[in-house]
Parts: structure tokens; sequence; C-alpha cells
């Protein structure tokens, strides 16, 4: 049972860590794209390497100061997004999809590459960049705290104040936007480009500037990621990221505001939680109702596999009893079976 | 203004409008309900279009919408090729041919949806080619599709405010201030909210559009259409679809458009309902012009019956129509084998009609 316990306090720390925090702004901005566009953006990934490699790249090969990276990130997410929308906006929506999640492989294949090891240290990476941003904190980034009966380093804490600081942010941006006309013809967008268009909307532009707004909360997400693991790698920017951050998405509820953010928390709660729970479940001899041991059948290696496992089951059973997501107006999603 | 000399049944619908056009009288404070003011503008399209002769192309006294030789090839169908064609500014005119004559495409043409082989077409003296579809609506062409475009994850309301144009809150950097565009907001809501009472949509307004029944939709499409105060609206089968009773409202709020001055083109398949609200009828087939005229002379002529009966085998028919196809056949059989002059100059007539 403490066991158990342990498990849950593991679990809820997750929620608030940097991780939680990478994949609640990856999903933000898939909720501008796809949740209030209807734009298939299955490459956000390759917006948080920009964003993450933006810095790294910037302080440590350029010699620049911290903010500086952060507006080269920026400035190369949004470069990236209007060379993906201007060719595949004017068409259906399926070629965004396919556009995207090629470029985000092709970015981090070449980001890797041997030939780009003089920016990008192939695929050693880039670390020992963040120093510039740890100096800010305004407390001590080596001390110990526990807070609430979790343990955190200072840097670990501030890397996270400054993240939640720009989930709530940037939602707050998302509540503002989307509650204005602007957001108004963005959901037009989603529902009928067309019926847009003779309304006169210009479809192509909202369409680019939800790409590029999208975008740039990726690469926020990408550069908290740098800075709390320290370092940038080509591979750390698996383009998986970006269908878990859609599974984030759609378990807190698409077209909310909070649904990104909720879905992002849970999904690392599970992913901590299961994984220190079924750890528990094999590190003493238990046996499955005295039929056989479980850690016969059942190792430690297997535990990381699982936990995927269980975020899919859950997703999918999700689907049936709540298909609009934790926070999601049932009404909305149903309409769609018309 | 001359008086109306026969009466025909685009008068005799004249009757109908007070009847079902009635929710909408109270609306415009500027017509008062009353029945004079209000009827004005349609007997002025109809009595400029009085003494037109019934042929196509024929120059109108003041077009709106004028088309210039557009041509739209699919393949190697020709869809669309319309040499010359004027429509009334103010009337109502109805544009009508068998399934697949290219009417949708003419519009799509219009409208900025669909780009021409050649051609040229303008609306008030500016050329429409080369617009996109959000330009042109902007210009106050505004149209409504054949399967019905509600956006049914917005409320009846949001539907309707997207109707409204050039709204500063539309903007990305001024949506972020409410105050620059709250007061627009409030009035546009108030112009909506008149409208859906106007169209009895009223008590749907914060429903889901995607709630919304068949009919019900096209009357929101109607509504947010006229959201934007459009000087041309083009209608793509507005009936299609809708009960019989909403069927008269409708033809209530299309006739309505013409009292306020509006210019409307519409793509329908009942006759009777192109009759009753038409001041001029325009008929395609294969993609051409084949007839154009009031709508009483339509039915007379030879190319549209032709065009409807003659032209299409594979259209399905109801044994009535089968026989009387078969008996005109064998008519035609008959009097082929005894008098084969009749039939020569019966041929000569068809082509130089559809050159015009």
């Amino acid at each position: 049972m403490s066991d158990l316990l342990d498990a849950f306090a593991l679990g809820v720390r997750a929620m608030f860590t940097y991780q939680a925090i990478f994949f609640a702004l990856l999903a933000i901005g898939l909720n501008v794209h796809f949740g209030y566009t209807g734009l298939l953006n299955f490459g956000q990934i390759a917006f948080a390497m920009l964003g993450g490699f933006g810095i790294a790249i910037s302080v440590s090969k350029w010699g620049l100061p911290f903010w500086a990276g952060v507006l080269v990130g920026l400035l190369a997410a949004v470069v990236l997004a209007l060379l993906l929308g201007l060719p595949t906006l004017r068409l259906r929506a399926d070629y965004l999809a396919i556009v995207t999640i090629a470029a985000a492989e092709a970015l981090r294949l070449l980001f890797r590459s041997v030939s780009a090891t003089p920016i990008t240290n192939s695929t050693l990476g880039i670390s020992a960049f963040n120093g510039g941003f740890l100096r800010l904190s305004p407390w001590g980034t080596s001390g110990r705290y526990n807070i609430l009966g979790t343990r955190w380093n200072g840097g670990e804490l501030w890397v996270i104040t400054v993240g939640w600081t720009l989930v709530i942010l940037t939602s707050v941006l998302v509540f503002l936007l989307m509650r204005s006309p602007w957001g108004r013809v963005l959901r037009a967008v989603r529902e009928d480009e067309d019926a847009a268009r003779a309304l006169g909307k210009n479809v192509y532009s909202y369409k680019m500037q939800s790409l590029v707004l999208g975008g740039l909360f990726g690469a926020l997400g990408g550069m908290v990621y740098a800075v709390g693991t320290g370092s940038a790698q080509p591979d750390q920017y698996q383009n998986a990221n970006t269908f878990l951050a859609y599974g984030a998405l759609i378990l807190g509820g698409a077209a909310t505001v909070l649904g990104p953010i909720i879905g992002a928390m849970l999904l690392w709660f599970i992913i901590a939680f299961s994984d220190s729970a079924l750890s528990a479940l094999l590190s003493d001899d238990r046996t499955f109702f005295g039929l056989f041991q479980i850690n016969e059948v059942f190792s430690q290696t297997d535990v990381a596999y699982a936990r995927f496992i269980i975020i899919g089951l859950g997703i999918m059973f999700l689907m049936i009893f709540r298909p609009q997501g934790i926070i999601g107006d049932r009404r909305e999603v149903m309409l769609d079976a018309r | 203004m001359p008086a109306d000399p026969k009466p025909t049944g685009a008068t005799a619908s004249g009757a109908g409008t007070s009847g079902a056009g009635a929710p909408g009288s109270g609306y415009h404070p500027g017509a008062q309900g009353s029945f004079q003011s209000g009827d004005a503008p349609r007997r002025l399209a109809q009595a400029a279009l009085k003494d037109l002769p019934w042929e196509i192309g024929v120059a109108k006294p003041d077009p709106a919408v004028v088309v210039d030789g557009v041509t739209r090839t699919f393949g190697g169908l020709t869809a669309v090729s319309v040499d010359h064609l004027e429509i009334q500014r103010g009337g109502i005119t109805g544009l009508i041919g068998p399934n697949g004559a290219g009417k949708t495409t003419l519009f799509n043409l219009l409208t900025g949806f669909d780009q021409p082989d050649t051609g040229t077409w303008s609306f008030d003296g500016k050329s429409l080619g080369k617009l996109s579809p959000h330009q042109v609506a902007r210009l106050g062409v505004v149209r409504t599709f054949q399967l019905t475009k509600a956006l049914s994850r917005l409320s009846v309301l949001q539907n309707m405010l997207l109707g409204a144009q050039d709204q500063r809150g539309e903007g990305f950097f001024r949506a972020l201030v409410p105050g620059i565009w709250r007061g627009e907001e409030k009035a546009n809501t108030e112009k909506a909210m008149d409208l859906l009472r106007r169209f009895k949509l009223d008590a749907k307004k914060d429903d889901f559009a995607g709630t919304l029944s068949g009919g019900q939709r096209k009357l929101l499409e109607m509504a947010r259409a006229l959201m934007s105060d459009p000087q041309v609206v083009m209608l793509d089968e507005p009936m299609a679809g809708v009960n019989p009773a909403l069927t008269q409202s409708l033809l209530g709020h299309v006739k309505d458009l013409r009292e306020q001055g509006m210019t409307v083109i519409f793509v329908e398949h009942d006759m009777d309902v192109v009759r009753d609200i038409s001041d001029w009828v325009v008929v395609m087939a294969a993609g051409r012009i084949i007839a154009e005229g009031p709508p009483e002379s339509i039915s007379q002529n030879r190319a549209v019956v032709d065009a409807y009966l003659g032209a299409h085998h594979d259209a399905p028919l109801t044994v009535e129509e089968e026989d009387k196809v078969l008996a005109q056949a064998e008519r035609e059989i008959a009097r082929e084998e005894n008098a084969e002059g009749e039939i020569l100059s019966s041929e000569k007539d068809e082509p130089r009609r559809t050159e015009r």
C-alpha cells in the first residue's frame, strides 16, 4: 500500500515537471491548429526542435546572450510555419499533414547528419547552454527543496516556474483570441472553408496566422524542454512526441482552453504513476492470485512499454465513453455523427 | 410608371408576398410594411424587362452583372460556355436547366470559387475576373450553397455574426483588445437578432447550427448572407429539400430581398417556384444558355422543352412523360417518312437560336 502511495506521489510530481510543460505547450499549439482551425499539423515537434536548438546554437555556437537565443528560436519557428504553410494551405487539409510529418522527420535527420556537426554537434547534441537562464533564477539553483513531500532541485524549480508561467500566458492569449471575432473566423474555417470564403473571410491568411501562432507555442515548449534537460539532441525530438501531444489534447478535450493543459498533466501522471506502480509490483515476489509470480512473465524492462499501452488503452476507452475529452462539450462532438 | 398590362403569374404572386412575407414587413422601418413602397422595386424590374425581346444575350436596361464569353472546361467536357448574359439590377433572375447544365459551375465562376478558361464578367462595371471568393464577397456579391454550409459547431448567432463584413475584431492584434471591437460586436449582434427574428430563428440563437433541420439551415444560410448587406445575392437551390410550408416562407424572404433593392440570382428546379417569383428566367443546358425571357415565355420555348425532355434520354421519366416522349418520337418518324421538308426547316431553326 505504501508503494502505491509513493507511486501516486511520484505521479503527482510528474504532473508539474518540465516534461509535462513541454507537452502542454505542444498541445496548446496543436489546439490552435487542430482544435480551433482544423489544421492537421503532424510535425509539431519540428517547431519545438527549432525552439530548443535556437537557444542551444545561439548561445553555445554563436555566443549570443540567452534572450537572443529565444528570439532566434521563435523566429525560426515563424519561418518554418511560413515555409510549410505557403505551398500547402491553399490545398486540402491532407497536404499540410503530409508536409508537416515529412518536414519534422527531415529536419531531425538534417540536424543529426554528419555534415551538420559544426552547428548542431550531430547526434551528440549541444549542452551547457542554459547557464544564462539559470543565472536569472531568484533562488540558488544547486540547492534541494522540499515542497509538499516532493523533492525538487533549484534549477528544476526555476525551469518549471518559468514554464508554467508560459503555459498560463499562452492559455490566456488563446482564451482572449478565441472569444474574439478573430477566433470565430478560425472556427468557421474549421467547420467549412468555402462557407467562410463566401462570407468574405480570407481563409488562407487566417490559416497562416493560426499555423504561425501554434508553431510559436510549440517552439516555446521546445525551449522549456531544452533548458530543462540542459541539452539539445536531435533524437530527443522524435515525431512520436507530436502524437503524444495529440493524445494529451484529445485526452483533455480539443477546442477548449484548459483541455491541452489538463491532458498533458494527466498524461504525465499516468506515465509516472504506472511506471512506479508497476515497478513496485515487480520488486517483491508477488503472485497473481497465487497462480504464478508476476515478475516471471513481466520483467522490469517491459514497464517502459506497458506505460504507453496503458495510455493507449486509456485514450481508447475515452474515445468510446467520453469522446469529447475530459472537459470538452459532448454536444459539440456528437454533431459530427450527423 | 406604366401599369402592368397583363396579369401574369408574376403579378399573381404579389398577393402571395403579402401573406408569406408578413413576418418580414415589420423589420424594415423604411418600408413601413406598406405594400406600395415595398412593391415598387419589383415592379420597376418587371416593367423594365417587359418590352425586351425574348432572346439570348439581350441587353438589359440596367445590368448589375454582365458575363462575356465565359467558358470552363473540365477535361473534354465543356461545363459552361456563356457568350453574353446580363442580369437586371433589382430583379429576381431564375437560372434553370436540367442536371449537369452548368448552373452551379456558372455560380462558382461568378463568385470566384472557380476560374474560367476564358471570358470576363463584371459587377457594377468592376471586373470580377481573378478575384478570390472572399474578395468577390466583399464587393457585395454573396452566395449560398446547394448543399447547405451551416457551420455546425458554431451557434446560430455566431454563424450570423460571421456574415458581417469589415469587422475590426477580426484582425489578430486588434482581437486582443476587446475595447476596440466590443461596440461593433454589439451592433452586429442586434442586427443579427433582427434578421433571426425575421427568419424565425431567434429562439435557436444559442443552439449549435448543426442541430437545425435542413430547412432551418437554408434559412440560416440566407440570413447569414444578408448580414453583409449584399447587393447581389446568389442562391443555389434555396428550396431543395425544404418542406412545402417552409418553401412558402423562403419564397417570401426571397421576394423581400428584391423589395429591398437587392439583385437576386437563383438556381431552382421547381418550375412553380420559378414562375412564382422570377422577373426573368435564364435556361441553361449542356453549359450553354438556350433561352432567356420572362417566366411565362419559358414553357412555350421549344429549345427548353427539348432540353428537358428530348436531349436527355437517360433522365428518369414518369410513365406519362415516357409515353409522351414515345408518342412524339413516333410522330416524328411518321413525319420523316411522309414530308422531309418540314424536318429540315425545324432543324435549321434551332441552331440559329442557340447561336445567339
